[in-house]
């Protein structure tokens, strides 16, 4: 049992951290990026990619860095910390990590250096409207004609989906839900994208007799869909702390700063105390989801320790991104100041792949199996 | 970053688990489990038990018993004494004064003192609160006035838990009331409790218990050798006391524990034909505060890990305040699990209420404590605003 960082992740920290604060440097210019399409930046994906962080998880076979999930844990964290908008988790982590999963040798050899290089932005198109938070597909359909397949239906929404050049689709299939794959410009494809509450981008894709490959052999993929979702959602617990620290810390600071009654208002218990709060809330949630990534490394349940993350991080979440707007008055619901811009990403992050009550309930049906949890002991040390 | 505990870690776990689940009787964890009232007697038992295989005072200075473990040990051991439902060595002694005595106290103190105190044979009570000094400690009034040999003692201390078992009191007493700064003028004295003019009075508490007392002082003559430590410097110990007595309040094992018997009745309780384990509401609040209560675990892991120089790291108060607020939610899941049974508090031979559901509610009522005393979560909330946050 270990919780501290080696000197590598430390370097990776502070080099991904002086990357994108000189890229961040204050919330006017993420407001400028997250006004125009595609909603990032370009030039910082780049030089994400020059860094060796888009291909971070991948083996190094396929072009990758063969690092672990704490590494893309430290680069979630630093993600937040500014609330970057570039789709690191969601087309690396997420998209990419299911083509490291399920894709055959010749498909990860194709297509993750691509991601690796910063060439290819990969979406995973998967939730459909009217459902939610699901492993399967159930609306987009594939219909397989001799070795080539079609899709038809609608995926709604689809984070960075119109900006992506390939899609990873999960679809009905003979015997549960298979994933494909579509590119940006395959006939019958339909992509209307639009600015989501957080500045980032998401899409209507619709599929219409669309030609798309089969990702990996075939056969029901919801096992590998519910632990790349798993996986994605510990990612999406690192990124939810680094936006918290911010918003505390931003918060902190404004307390000790701004003067009302003739004294800065750190001088009122009222405000002080509810800080002393977020900080319970968010270093209780920080232990969680790096728990949640040892389990990962150490191939335990991943499934469910992400749902521990998740439910931790949600809480959290919402707790701290509210206290820190009601904390700041009036200038915390404007667009021109920052704090409101982490409190919009916690709620997108909260609602992505599953929110805390979402967690609470899978975690409530297993309850009865487990006399006590020992977070070290089976199923999560293994 | 690792989550697997080393092989000579596990080893330890397993040898601290079997210890404490074959080597303390049977009876007395079966009372801790059932939160029944545990006697003198079997304190003394259990901590004697412990003691034997110096599983008593690890945390001490290993000359006097310690064991020089990590603080990932101690944390390991306090846990799974907690799972097994072992008494812990009373905190007066193994946390409080046993520490103090072996940091600050002269040779002839040790001597004298350590060993008795680590095996019980000493019982010690804590004299530190005052009708007017509760969080506010330092405005304590208690006076200590030197003549000849010996200090007199003129004053009140209240809520001294156990005194009635207590054979010594260490007691912090003003003895420069001309000092600039509240803090510099108080010392720390130790004394037996059947001293001419030491009594006693028992405080009832909600739950019907008696665990608390008022102490009062009517010219006690404490012989001077008693001093602990240097004249007026008895609030550098009191600091460094309290500082030890915080690192293991978080008390999870037991939480652990309490969560556990919440399921087990919830599954004899039925509601519509249903167990109530079954109930999603139930199900979900259970699997609420079992996460709540691994993050807690999680983090004290981490604090511990953090905390090596034997300071207490700050977010301690993180621990207090969250490991307070989880044996209080334990408690009250209890009391509404027995719902309509939890109102036969004082049933007594004749009734069909079981046993658990009885004391869940005196229980709950007396777990409104656990956030006041060992530093009220007000004060923690002021350390972690203060200290951490810079406010
Ligand atoms: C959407 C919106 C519309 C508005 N419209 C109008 C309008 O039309 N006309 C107009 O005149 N005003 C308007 N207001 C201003 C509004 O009345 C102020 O925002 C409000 O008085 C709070 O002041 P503040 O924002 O400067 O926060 P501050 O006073 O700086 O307070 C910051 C934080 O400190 C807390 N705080 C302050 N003093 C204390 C204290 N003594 N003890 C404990 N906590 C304290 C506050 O509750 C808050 O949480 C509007 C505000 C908003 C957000
Ligand atoms: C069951 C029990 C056993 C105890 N055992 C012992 C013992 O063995 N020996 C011993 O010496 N003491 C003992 N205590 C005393 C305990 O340490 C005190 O109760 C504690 O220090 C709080 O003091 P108080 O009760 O006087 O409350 P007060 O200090 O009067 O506090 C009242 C309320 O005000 C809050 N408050 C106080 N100051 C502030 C502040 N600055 N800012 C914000 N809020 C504040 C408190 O948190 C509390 O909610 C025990 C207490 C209990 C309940």
């Amino acid at each position: 049992m270990d919780f501290t960082f080696d000197s590598e992740q430390n370097d990776l920290r502070e080099a991904v951290r002086g990357l994108l604060e000189r890229a961040y440097s204050d919330s006017e210019v993420r407001r400028k990026v997250a006004a125009t399409d595609p909603g990032f930046d370009e030039k910082t994906w780049s030089r994400l990619a020059e860094m060796g962080l888009l291909g971070l998880p991948f083996a190094e076979e396929h072009g990758g860095m063969g690092a672990g999930p704490i590494e893309v844990a430290i680069v979630a964290e630093e993600i937040g910390r500014v609330i970057a908008p570039e789709p690191f988790i969601e087309a690396v982590v997420l998209a990419g990590g299911l083509i490291a999963a399920v894709g055959t040798d010749e498909q990860k050899g194709e297509l993750l250096a691509g991601v690796a290089e910063g060439t290819s932005v990969p979406a995973f198109a998967h939730a459909e409207i009217g459902t939610r938070w699901s492993t399967s597909a159930s609306s987009v359909t594939a219909t397989q004609a001799g070795e080539s397949w079609t899709l038809s239906g609608v995926k709604e929404p689809v984070p960075n989906g119109a900006r992506a050049d390939v899609l990873v689709v999960s679809a009905v299939v003979d015997g549960g839900t298979g994933l494909f794959l579509v590119q940006g410009d395959a006939a019958g494809l339909t992509r209307t994208g639009y600015r989501t509450h957080d500045g980032t981008r998401a899409a209507n894709v619709r599929f219409d007799g669309t030609p798309a490959t089969l990702l990996g052999t075939g056969g029901d993929q919801t096992a590998a869909i519910e632990r790349a979702l798993a996986e994605a959602r510990i990612a999406y617990s690192h990124e939810a702390i680094g936006a918290m620290d911010t918003a505390l810390r931003t918060t902190a600071e404004y307390l000790k700063t701004r003067k009302q009654f003739g004294v800065t208002l750190n001088r009122f218990q009222a405000l002080t105390f509810r800080a002393a709060d977020m900080y319970v809330s968010l270093e209780l949630a920080r232990s969680t989801a790096l728990w949640a990534s040892m389990v990962q490394d150490a191939g335990g349940d991943v499934v469910s320790a992400a749902d521990r993350a998740r439910l931790q991080t949600s809480r959290a979440g919402r707790h701290i991104g509210k206290e820190a707007i009601q904390l700041h008055g009036g200038i915390g619901v404007t667009a021109e100041y920052s704090v409101g811009h982490y409190t919009s990403r916690l709620t997108a992050i909260d609602h992505l792949l599953g929110d805390g009550d979402f967690a609470a309930a899978r975690l409530a049906r297993t309850v009865a199996d487990r006399e006590t949890v020992d977070p070290l002991g089976a199923p999560y040390a293994v | 970053m690792r989550l697997q505990l080393s092989p000579e870690l596990e080893a330890f776990r397993e040898e601290m688990r079997t210890f404490f689940t074959t080597q303390v009787p049977q009876q007395i964890r079966d009372k801790v489990a059932g939160h029944g009232h545990v006697s003198k007697e079997e304190y003394v038992e259990a901590q004697r038990a412990l003691n034997a295989a110096g599983l008593a005072v690890p945390h001490w200075p290993v000359e006097w018993g310690g064991r020089d473990w990590t603080p990932l040990q101690r944390h390991i051991w306090r846990e799974e004494m907690q799972l097994a439902n072992v008494p812990e060595p009373l905190a007066f002694n193994a946390s409080m004064i046993g520490p103090v005595i072996a940091a600050f106290g002269n040779q002839e103190q040790k001597e004298r003192f350590l060993a008795k105190t680590a095996n019980l044979d000493i019982w010690w009570c804590q004299g530190f609160s005052e009708p007017d000094a509760g969080s506010d400690l330092a405005s304590l009034r208690t006076t200590a006035v030197r003549d000849g040999d010996d200090w007199v003692v003129n004053g009140q201390k209240t809520w001294t838990t156990l005194g009635q078992h207590a054979d010594w009191i260490f007691c912090l007493c003003r003895t420069d009331p001309t000092a600039e700064k509240k803090q510099r003028g108080i010392s720390l004295l130790v004394f037996p409790m059947d001293t001419p003019g030491v009594t006693l009075r028992p405080i009832e508490l909600i739950d019907g218990g008696f665990e608390v007392n008022e102490v009062f002082f009517e010219d006690v003559r404490v012989p001077a050798e008693n001093l602990i430590g240097e004249e007026n410097r008895g609030w550098d110990y009191a600091k460094f006391l309290l500082g030890n007595e915080r690192v293991g309040i978080a008390r999870i094992g037991s939480t652990k524990r309490m969560l556990a018997q919440a399921k087990e009745h919830a599954r004899e309780i039925t509601v519509d034909g249903r167990p109530l384990l079954e109930d999603p509401f139930m199900a979900t609040r259970i699997a609420e505060l079992e996460n709540e209560l691994v993050a807690l675990e999680l983090t004290a892991l981490r604090v511990v890990a953090n905390s090596a120089d034997g300071k207490p790291h700050p977010a301690s108060s993180v621990l207090k305040l969250r490991g307070s607020e989880l044996q209080q939610a334990a408690t009250e899941l209890l009391v509404d699990i027995a719902g309509p049974l939890s109102v036969a508090s004082f049933a007594e031979e004749g009734s069909d209420v079981p046993a658990w559901a009885r004391v869940a509610t005196p229980h709950y009522l007396n777990y409104r404590k656990v956030s006041i005393y060992g530093g009220s979560n007000e004060v923690q909330r002021t350390i972690i605003a203060g200290t951490i946050l810079g406010l």
